[in-house]
């Protein structure tokens, strides 16, 4: 077996009286797509940036290819690629001037058109970085991260204020440097995001691991299918008053047994000659469950 | 690419992206050449007691707008870069990759030294040919050495205000209103002939004023020594230390928001 790209014990880190990182453990194979989730403010920045040395943590054991990224050690950089959140780049040199440059700072680089080709800026090459859109420039601080040829690439939220051709873009990307045999460890508050790339997802909340496991696997732990439809008037119908919520008038039921339950429902529908407007029958998605562990509103993952 | 190449190649990227910045390039390089002229026009035929004799106005401005210039390109032009590159992000991208801190860093001051000499040539140049300002050549080491601490000095001071600056909408307030006080005050814009004493007393505390006696110094058609300010050298000197050491303990990679 080959040793995990990452191995985390009892991390811990603490401003004050906040405990931001309350003791985590994680490990991340070579070669795999991890990706941390959760709310904002629950950790996953500061534990991110522990792991790429840019913050040193309060307690614990780190080791990130086998070094430890808080002594700083140029060894430790040559291998690494960081895409950090909302990072300027300078403004006055080209899309192909600032690889170079950065290639420039690697033992053994990627070639340019090749990074360029993987992050699709063949038509901005020659452009100042100062004209790219916002999706342009992230793009570049993903070519940026990938200058070194890294073993092991830290993406923190890459497609935030995507828009959906955008992100379906660095999808694409990321599953090819995951072909390519490339460690991917990923922040994203996306949860489609995760569900689509990540081999294994671990969530965060307030500091500490909620939950970790492949998606499917944390999928399946909620066997639930969730039915809705418009409150046919006067709440819930009789047959599931008991087990049915309401939520922005809608009734929704969850359920581990669909097909016997959508056969009540139905029933009590057609024998009442009463219309389940809006009906639906849909899965339990790996949202429903990070919002159950996460406690987190609505809005906060959308946003 | 070992470190001296990397190191080389900041200067050049520095260089790149100096010129390509119109608003940069035209405070650093246009404004003291405007300064140079407008004084001249104003005061260029006056006669100014100075240097143990009678000298016109431009002989006067031509050391005083090189210390001007040299201080626009390392002091103001560092502290508002650095800030700005901070808080944009670019200090804490550049320190996630291997490239050695020390010539990140190498990168900015010596590029700022460069512009520097190129900017004294052009003010000295066009105070030889259009002002007929007589360049003194058995001075031209002090003049230069005097040039190197001076531009040392406040590359230094521009990294250690870069620390103190809280964020870089701050910068400009806090780099110009810091410098512009003291280029009045020091034998620049104006001279110092009938100052109260503590104006001159602040004016002989910071390193402004020194530096452009040291170069006033070392441009002076009396001088018959080798033209070494030696007091107004070690006081620059001195603040550069303090700059280094201010700098050591403030300065961050890391954007402050």
């Amino acid at each position: 077996m080959t040793a995990p790209a990452i191995s985390v014990t009892d991390l811990r880190k603490s401003y004050g009286e906040l405990e931001a990182v309350d003791g985590i453990d994680l490990e991340v194979a070579a070669g795999e797509v991890f990706a941390l989730l959760g709310p904002n403010g629950a950790g996953k920045t500061t534990t991110v940036e522990i792991l790429e040395g840019h913050r040193e943590r309060t307690s614990g054991e780190v080791s990130v290819l086998g070094h430890d990224p808080g002594r700083n050690e140029r060894a430790f950089k040559d291998r690494v690629g960081i895409v950090l959140q909302e990072t300027g780049v300078e403004r006055y040199l080209t899309v192909a001037e600032v690889i170079d440059l950065f290639r420039g700072y690697y033992p053994g680089p990627l070639p340019r058109d090749q990074i360029i080709e993987i992050v699709g800026l063949e038509e901005k090459r020659d452009d100042l970085v100062r004209r790219l859109s916002g999706g342009q420039k992230r793009r570049l601080d993903v070519a940026i991260g990938l200058a070194g040829d890294p073993e092991l690439l830290f993406l923190d939220e890459p497609t935030t204020g995507f828009d959906p051709a955008a992100r379906r873009g660095a999808w694409e990307m990321i599953r090819n440097l995951h072909a390519a045999g490339k460690t991917v460890f990923l922040t994203t508050h996306y949860m489609e995001e995760a569900q689509r790339l990540a081999d294994r997802v671990a969530i965060i909340a307030h500091g500490k691991i909620v939950a970790e496991g492949a998606p499917a696997n944390l999928i399946g732990r909620e066997k639930r299918t969730t039915i809705s439809f418009a409150d046919p008037g006067d709440g819930p119908p009789i047959p599931v008053r008991e087990i049915a919520t309401m939520s922005g008038g809608n009734v929704v039921i969850e359920t581990d047994e669909p097909t016997k339950m959508l056969h009540i429902l139905t029933s009590w529908a057609a024998e009442r000659g009463v219309e389940l407007e809006g009906l639906m029958v849909a899965p339990v998605t790996l949202e429903d469950v990070y919002l159950k562990l996460t406690g987190a509103s609505e809005e906060e993952v959308v946003e | 690419m070992n470190d001296a190449v990397l190191a080389g190649r900041q200067v050049v990227y520095e260089n790149r992206t100096f010129w390509r910045n119109p608003p940069a390039a035209f405070f650093t390089v246009a404004l003291p050449l405007m300064f140079l002229v407008i004084f001249n026009l104003l005061f260029g035929d006056d006669e100014i007691e100075r240097f143990g004799g009678t000298v016109s106005g431009s002989t006067f401005y031509v050391p005083g707008i090189a210390a001007l210039s040299v201080i626009s390109a390392s002091y103001t032009n560092i502290a508002m870069m650095v800030s700005i590159a901070r808080d944009d992000g670019l200090l804490k991208r550049a320190r996630g990759t291997p490239l050695p801190p020390w010539a990140f860093l190498f990168g900015k001051i010596a590029h700022a030294i460069l512009i520097s000499l190129l900017l004294v040539a052009i003010v000295v140049a066009f105070g030889a040919i259009f002002y007929d300002v007589e360049v003194p050549t058995n001075t031209m080491p002090a003049f230069i050495v005097t040039l190197m601490v001076g531009a040392g000095s406040f590359c230094a001071l521009g990294l250690a205000m870069a620390g103190l600056i809280p964020s870089s909408d701050a910068a400009p307030a806090v780099v110009n209103g810091s410098i512009l006080p003291l280029f009045f005050i020091s034998d620049i814009f104006i001279p110092l002939e009938d100052a109260p004493d503590w104006v001159i007393f602040i004016g002989n505390v910071f390193p402004v004023k020194h530096f452009s006696e040291a170069l006033g110094t070392a441009f002076n058609p009396y001088e018959t020594g080798a033209g070494f300010d030696w007091v107004s050298l070690g006081v620059m000197a001195l603040w550069g230390l303090i700059g280094v050491a201010v700098a050591m303990r403030y300065f961050t990679w890391a954007p402050r928001r």
